[in-house]
């Protein structure tokens, strides 16, 4: 037992200064602001505090709440003396995962990123089968943009019709784009977020080879998980890498995507914590429907940088974490239904599934929809 | 390439001990006898304490007796001791650009163990001196005229009093406001820290003193728009912001100092979106509160109940690289502290009933009685929780502050009918500008730079410019008056002097070598190189010149040198220093074939 605990053991002097944490002021800013710490043990200041103070071992044993995270980067962005206890806590998931002291539904999706290029457990010879109807370019043929389209758009059913409206919108307008289909590798952004550096380091080289080998220029992407990965995670290589809301407020900018239909609905949007937070990208996905005719869009109290995570990140999509009780995402739908919206609007993947699970737990079906941006556009052409 | 001095070098060396400091760890005797034996010197002496009334009397004597020319001095830095050393060989009528300094202590004996290698450095420091004293040259000390006025910029606290200290020793006095009342950010508060006193008192004694004063000239409503000329004669355009038509109307002002007074801005709370400040009403700052009817305190039409405050917004903070939208206020603003205990005191004393909270990180009571204030504050019952809040959001007809309350590591939530952000001080958005007009330096907080943070700290580096107040940092109201009278104080002496000596070490161009290419010019911070009109080379305003020497580096024929530290005087005293120089007779011979 006592091996197994210096098993979990970090070099903590090491570690503060690697994640520069002696700049802290225990002002517990990101704790205050942590979605998770008003319901579980994860305390990222005083988490600080810990490794500070230890000398120089910290041991992680028992700190079952560092899988909490959800990586929504409140704390960092309200963090006065640019720590980041969002990547500390990355790093303290590494000790796990190197001693393989890790939830088996984390381990499955890893397994599944290594072996299928999806942490979805689904066969890479399936990537493209939502696409077959819909003409789609190779990208190998050439074209203006890679659209890189995901993992879970590819694979889930509920997420597969943004990818489908997405290129409905794009043909529409007359974007010359195509896709990698089954050469189409995972980003490997969770697999990062989960801890497992080495892996993500593989995943990045390989598809670092794979778009040089393509010569492109310009991509973007359905999850803004995706967008974040290739934009922050991926080694600058002159690439242009949007989010696909990018790509529509541009058309929209530019009178290149005209709307003979419109969505007259009250419309409330959930900024994806990868979007805004991370990316700080709050005004196209605001432009993109404020055009769509007959749209009525109210905020929510918490949007923009206030904007509460739907707990779907950081790999929660395959954790439960400490604390299942109350999601976040059942929080966020009854602040949705507040603002009397009909419809809750986003633009990821995995917020739209958590939401839609929420509305379904609080049988709000009747009163709330949730869509993402890119079905309600290509409702309104 | 150049040829030494006309006369006979005949140099004296005293080593200082500076009491134990330099000699506990530095063989001074050793250095004195080493020093004698250099090419030039005549005598080498060690004393106790050079700076002493004996250890100048040496000096003195020695240049009486044994005909001395050139003086070096090895003791502390030239930034304590030079003007000193300076004066002793004047007096014993030598120029005083004849003296060579060695920093033996803050460069030898403070930074180094005792051993033999030390005394050995600090023998190469002197030989360097000397090697550099055999080429100095006399200089003329030059006077200018000091028009008998002084320009104050920024009619607030600091600038009133700076006005009003310069008009009551007796001259003139011109003080310049942008808006059309004077007192600036002190106008608008209603009671000072620690003492409670009514802040409209403090500001209407101040500018009735200056409305009254026969000297003080006041221009309302007005900006500077040019400033031209150096320390002594400065000439100033001041433009009327009252528009007459299309027309700003421009008064040329001239006056021997100027002053800076230019005050600060509050920290514009919507930066932090996340404290919802211009969307929700219950959300003010410290300077709003200000503006609140104390009296009748009403938020949303009800009497509040639970009032919060929060400190540090906008204050030692680092914002996060690119996505920091406006500057970074990394430090302490100093003043939010006492302004919330103080306005803490005054929701306690109007609404008895209401509940106080005060979340803080470190609360910063420096100040004489600030501490027995905060004491008092927190007797009265105000709640002072640790954790720096991290969101507002609204809860029915309430916002919540969410935070962590440290100190019981739990993430809390408390609902308030008024929340408080004390706010910071932030420079101006014309300091950039400002700058520029008078040619002086920010430093990395934006804010005015001072000359030297501790020795020189109300002057800037452009002489006869000086600060006053917030635009030169974070003050309270008794700091800026300090500051203000400071700034008075320093700028009085060329006024009452009624001239200016001007800096002989300043830079020379060779006519022979200058293109008037205009590289020098580009380089200069102080606007003192120009090309002359007709000879098609550059010119030098010995007035306005420093001779901080970038004009040299910069010159890509090498026709500018600077006195003092002339190529031939930089390059003896290097190689001096260079391994195998310190045989004597090598020295001589390098020396010479330069």
């Amino acid at each position: 037992m006592l091996q197994h605990k210096s098993l979990l053991q970090i070099e903590s002097r090491q570690f503060a200064k690697e994640q520069g944490l002696f700049a802290c002021i225990q002002c517990g800013k990101c704790t205050g602001g942590c979605p998770m710490a008003i319901k579980t043990k994860l305390n990222p200041r005083s988490l600080i505090y810990r490794v500070l103070i230890a000398g120089n071992g910290f041991s992680l044993e028992g700190r079952e709440e560092l899988w909490d995270c959800t990586t929504c980067a409140t704390c960092y962005s309200r963090c006065p003396k640019q720590v980041n206890p969002m990547e500390a806590i990355i790093a303290m998931r590494s000790a796990f995962v190197e001693k393989g002291r890790v939830h088996p539904n984390v381990k499955t999706a890893l397994e599944s990123t290594f072996r299928h290029g999806n942490p979805l457990t689904m066969l890479r010879a399936d990537r493209a089968a939502w696409a077959k109807d819909l003409s789609i370019k190779a990208i190998a043929e050439g074209a203006e943009y890679l659209y890189y389209v995901g993992c879970t758009p590819s694979y889930d059913p509920r997420v597969q019709q943004v990818a489908r409206s997405l290129v409905s919108i794009l043909q529409r307008a007359g974007v010359d784009f195509g896709i990698l289909g089954t050469e189409e590798n995972c980003c490997a952004s969770e697999v990062r977020r989960l801890g497992e550096a080495g892996l993500f380091e593989m995943m990045v080289e390989e598809n670092t080879a794979l778009f040089k080998e393509l010569n492109l220029s310009k991509m973007f992407t359905t999850s803004p998980h995706c967008f974040n990965a290739f934009k922050n995670d991926y080694p600058k290589n002159g690439l242009q890498v949007q989010h696909y809301t990018q790509v529509l407020a541009g058309l929209i900018e530019n009178d290149s995507l005209k709307f003979s239909g419109e969505f007259s609905r009250r419309v409330t949007y959930h900024d994806p914590c990868y979007l805004g937070k991370h990316n700080q990208i709050f005004d196209e996905p605001r432009t993109v429907l404020r055009s769509i005719p007959a749209l009525e869009l109210v905020e929510m109290d918490r949007s923009r940088e206030k904007s509460l995570c739907c707990e779907g990140g950081g790999g929660r999509m395959w954790l439960e974490g400490t604390n299942p009780g109350t999601r976040l995402a059942q929080l966020r739908v009854q602040e949705a239904l507040e603002t009397g919206a009909q419809v809750l609007a986003t633009a990821c993947p995995f917020c739209l599934l958590t939401l839609d699970e929420a509305v379904k737990h609080q049988k709000a079906e009747e009163r709330l929809r949730v869509m993402d941006i890119a079905e309600i556009t290509a409702q309104a052409l | 390439m150049s040829v030494k001095t006309t006369i006979t070098p005949r140099v004296g060396v005293y080593i200082c001990h500076c009491g134990i400091n330099i000699a506990s760890t530095v063989d001074v005797a050793a250095v004195a006898d080493y020093a004698a034996h250099l090419p030039g010197v005549v005598i080498a002496r060690h004393y106790t304490y050079m700076c002493s009334d004996p250890g100048q009397d040496l000096i003195k004597q020695d240049i009486a007796e044994l005909e001395l020319n050139r003086v070096v001095v090895a003791s502390c830095s030239p930034r304590m001791h030079e003007p000193t050393f300076r004066a002793v060989i004047t007096e014993a009528g030598l120029n005083p650009y004849c003296l060579e300094m060695a920093n033996i202590r803050e460069q030898c004996s403070w930074v180094h163990p005792v051993g033999i290698q030390t005394t050995q450095k600090a023998m190469q420091l002197v030989d360097s001196a000397v090697a550099k004293a055999v080429y100095l040259q006399p200089l003329e000390v030059r006077q200018a005229q000091v028009t008998q006025a002084a320009l104050i910029i920024g009619g607030g606290v600091a600038g009133m009093q700076a006005a009003l200290d310069i008009a009551e020793a007796g001259f003139q006095s011109i003080l310049v406001e942008r808006t059309s009342k004077l007192g600036g950010h002190a106008a608008h508060i209603q009671r000072t820290f620690p003492t409670l006193e009514p802040v409209a008192d403090l500001v209407n004694e101040l500018s009735e003193r200056v409305a009254r004063h026969p000297r003080l000239t006041r221009m309302m409503e007005a900006e500077v728009k040019r400033v031209d000329g150096y320390v002594g004669n400065f000439r100033v355009e001041v433009g009327n912001n009252h528009r007459v038509g299309d027309n700003h109307r421009l008064t040329e002002v001239q006056a021997g100092v100027i002053i800076l007074a230019t005050g600060f801005e509050a920290f514009d709370a919507r930066l932090k979106p996340e404290y919802g400040y211009g969307v929700y009403p219950e959300v003010v700052t410290t300077p709003d509160f200000e503006q609140l009817d104390t009296d009748q305190m009403r938020i949303n039409g009800h009497e509040p109940k639970q009032v919060v405050f929060i400190q540090c917004v906008g204050s030692r903070e680092q914002p996060w690289g690119e996505k920091g939208k406006h500057e970074p206020h990394p430090y302490c603003s100093r003043v939010c502290c006492m302004v919330t205990a103080k306005q803490a005191r005054l929701v306690r004393e109007r609404l008895p009933s209401a509940q106080v909270t005060v979340f803080y990180m470190d609360v910063r009571a420096f100040g004489k009685g600030f501490e027995e204030f905060y004491d008092r504050t927190r007797e009265e019952g105000v709640i002072y929780r640790r954790g720096n809040p991290s969101e507002i959001i609204r809860r029915g007809e309430r916002v919540v502050v969410r935070a962590e309350d440290t100190l019981l590591g739990e993430l809390v939530e408390v609902e308030a009918d008024l929340v408080v952000l004390a706010v910071g001080m932030t420079p101006r958005p014309d300091m950039a500008e400002l700058a520029r007009l008078f040619n002086i330096s920010r430093s990395s907080d934006g804010f005015f730079m001072e000359a030297h943070p501790k020795l020189r700290p109300v002057e800037t580096a452009m002489a006869g410019i000086f600060l006053a107040g917030c635009c030169q940092g974070p003050k309270d109201i008794a700091e800026s008056i300090i500051q203000a009278r400071a700034a008075a104080s320093a700028a009085l002496i060329p006024l009452m002097r009624g001239q200016v000596q001007i800096e002989a070490a300043t830079s020379f161009i060779d006519e022979e070598l200058c293109s008037g290419c205009g590289q020098c010019a580009l380089v200069c911070s102080f606007a003192a190189l120009a090309l002359h009109p007709r000879l098609g080379m550059m010119v030098v305003n010995p007035v306005l010149c420093q001779g901080c020497g970038a004009c040299a580096t910069a010159c890509p024929s090498g026709a500018i040198n600077v006195h003092q530290f002339t190529f031939d005087q930089v390059m003896a005293q290097v190689e001096a220093l260079l391994p195998g120089s310190q045989t004597v007779k090598t020295n001589v011979e390098i020396l010479i074939c330069l």
